[in-house]
C-alpha cells in the first residue's frame, strides 16, 4: 500500500499524463479515421486508392515502429520542431485512425443503401449524404468495437515512455529507481487503467442504450 | 420555362445491366402538370427507368432533361437538378435517425437553406396534409408502413419539387395501408403536380393517371389514355398482362 501513497503524486502526474495523451489520441483518431473512412467510399477513384493503402500500411506496422520513428526518425527531417509529447499524439492518432476507420467503414455497411439514395434524391451531395445521413448511423451500428478501438488506445499510450512522455507507464522505472517494490508499484497501475476503462464502458453502454431506443 | 417544354424529356436511352438491356431506345415525355403511370411485368425496366430520371441508375446513352435542362453527370449540378425531383421509393427509405419532422425538414435546412423556423412550419403543414402531424416525434421505425411512405411524400414535397417520381410506392405495404398513400398521391394528383409513377394498382391507374405507359422487356410498348389501354390495349404483350391481372 505504501508503494502508492508514498509515491501518489508520481501516479497523479502519471495518470494525467496518460489522460492527456489519451483524450488528444481519441478524439484525433477518431477524426482522422473518420476522414479516412469517407475517403474509402468515395467516388472519387484516388481518395479510394489512398485510403485503402493508408490502412494497409499503418494496421501492419507495429505501432512501436511508428512511435519509433515519430521519436527518432522525425528530427532529422527537420521539418517542424515538435516536442515529445505532440509526437507521441501524432503517432498515436495515425496508427489508432486506421483501426478507426475500418470500424466506422464497417458501420457504413450495416445502413442499407436506400438511406443514402433518398439523400442523394433530395439534393443532398456526397459529402452531406456521408456527414448527415450515413456516417451518425454507421456510429450508432459499432459503439462497441469502436469502444474497444478507443481501450486498445488507451493502452498503448504507455508504448510512449519509450520516448519520454511522461505517464503511467513510465512509473515503474522511477519506483524501481527509488528502491521499491516494482511488482505492487505494477499492480496499481493496472487498477489505474481499470478504473480509466470504466467512464469508456458506461459511456458505451448509455450510447448502446440511447440509441437503440431511437431506432 | 414555356409551356412546350416538358418537364420529363427522355430520348434515344439506353440501358444495359451487365448483359441485360434494360432499357431499349426509351423515348418519353411528361408535360406539366400530367401525371403519367407506368405498368408493366416485373422485370419490364419500370422501375430502372424511374430511377434513371434522377440519375440514381446512370444510363449508357441518350439524353434525359427536366424542365428543359440536360441532366448533369455528377457534382453539384446533378444534387441541384435532384432537389427540384422529388422522390418516393418503394421502402421509404426515411432517415431511421430522424424524427419524422426532422426527416421532413432535414433537406430544406441544408440543401436549400430555409430558416429553421420556416421549414418546421412547412413541414407540420405537409404533415397535416397527409394526415400524420400527430406522429411528427416519433421515429419512423415507431410508424406504419402506410404512415411511413406518407411521411417520405411529405419529405419530398418539402422540397417543392418540379415533378415527382413514385418508384412502387404502395409495393411493400400490407393490403390495408395502400388506400391510406393512394389517396395522397390521388390529391397530389388533383392538384395539378407532375407526377410519374411506377406501379402495380390499376385502380390507381384509372382513377388518377392522364396516360398509362406499358413497358415490356425494357421498351414501351404502349402509350396511351387510361380507358384506351384497359379496354382495347393494341398489343398482344398488353393483352396478356392485362389478361393475368384482371382474372385475378
Amino acid at each position: 500500500m505504501n508503494v502508492l501513497l508514498d509515491n501518489l503524486g508520481l501516479y497523479g502526474r502519471a495518470f494525467l499524463g496518460t489522460i492527456e495523451l489519451f483524450l488528444i489520441a481519441g478524439v484525433g483518431s477518431l477524426i482522422l479515421g473518420a476522414i479516412v473512412a469517407g475517403m474509402r467510399v468515395s467516388p472519387v477513384p484516388i481518395l479510394r486508392a489512398f485510403g485503402t493503402i493508408y490502412v494497409n500500411l499503418i494496421r501492419n506496422t507495429p505501432l512501436t515502429l511508428i512511435l519509433f520513428f515519430f521519436a527518432f526518425a522525425y528530427p532529422r527531417l527537420e521539418i517542424v520542431d515538435l516536442s515529445f509529447f505532440t509526437r507521441a499524439s501524432i503517432g498515436l492518432i495515425i496508427y489508432t485512425a486506421a483501426f478507426v476507420c475500418e470500424v466506422l467503414r464497417s458501420g457504413i455497411n450495416t445502413v442499407p443503401v436506400g438511406q443514402a439514395e433518398a439523400s442523394r434524391a433530395l439534393g443532398f451531395g456526397f459529402g452531406q449524404t456521408l456527414t448527415v445521413i450515413v456516417m451518425p448511423q454507421a456510429i450508432r451500428a459499432v459503439v462497441p468495437p469502436l469502444t474497444n478501438v478507443q481501450i486498445a488506445l488507451l493502452k498503448n499510450t504507455t508504448i510512449a515512455s519509450g520516448f519520454s512522455v511522461f505517464q503511467a507507464g513510465g512509473i515503474y522505472q522511477e519506483l524501481s529507481e527509488n528502491g521499491y517494490n516494482v511488482l505492487v508499484g505494477l499492480l496499481w497501475i493496472a487498477l489505474g487503467f481499470l478504473i480509466l476503462v470504466v467512464p469508456l464502458t458506461l459511456l458505451q453502454r448509455n450510447l448502446d442504450r440511447r440509441w437503440s431506443v431511437a431506432k | 420555362m414555356s409551356d412546350t417544354t416538358p418537364m420529363v424529356r427522355m430520348a434515344g436511352v439506353d440501358k444495359h445491366f451487365g448483359e441485360l438491356h434494360v432499357l431499349r431506345d426509351i423515348n418519353l415525355e411528361v408535360t406539366q402538370g400530367q401525371v403519367v403511370v407506368v405498368l408493366g411485368p416485373s422485370g419490364s425496366g419500370k422501375s430502372t427507368l424511374c430511377r434513371t430520371i434522377n440519375r440514381l441508375e446512370p444510363i449508357d446513352s441518350g439524353v434525359i432533361e427536366i424542365d428543359g435542362k440536360t441532366l448533369p453527370a455528377e457534382g453539384k449540378e446533378l444534387a441541384r437538378l435532384r432537389a427540384d425531383v422529388g422522390m418516393v421509393f418503394q421502402s421509404f427509405n426515411l432517415f431511421a435517425h430522424k424524427t419524422i419532422l426532422e426527416n421532413v425538414t432535414l433537406a430544406p435546412l441544408k440543401v436549400r437553406r430555409t430558416a429553421k423556423a420556416a421549414a418546421e412550419k412547412d413541414g407540420i403543414a405537409l404533415l397535416e396534409r397527409v394526415g400524420i402531424a400527430n406522429q411528427r416525434d416519433k421515429y419512423p421505425a415507431q410508424l406504419s408502413g402506410g404512415q411511413q411512405q406518407r411521411a417520405a411524400i411529405a419529405r419530398a414535397l418539402a422540397m417543392k419539387p418540379k415533378v415527382m417520381l413514385f418508384d412502387e410506392p404502395t409495393s411493400a405495404l400490407d393490403p390495408e395501408m395502400v388506400n391510406e398513400v393512394l389517396d395522397v398521391m390521388t390529391g397530389l394528383a388533383k392538384e395539378g403536380m407532375t407526377m410519374l409513377v411506377v406501379t402495380h394498382e390499376m385502380g390507381f391507374a384509372r382513377r388518377a393517371a392522364n396516360r398509362v405507359v406499358f413497358m415490356a422487356d425494357g421498351e414501351i410498348v404502349e402509350d396511351s389514355v387510361p380507358d384506351t389501354f384497359f379496354t382495347a390495349p393494341r398489343s398482344n404483350r398488353a393483352k396478356d398482362f392485362l389478361g393475368k391481372i384482371l382474372t385475378h
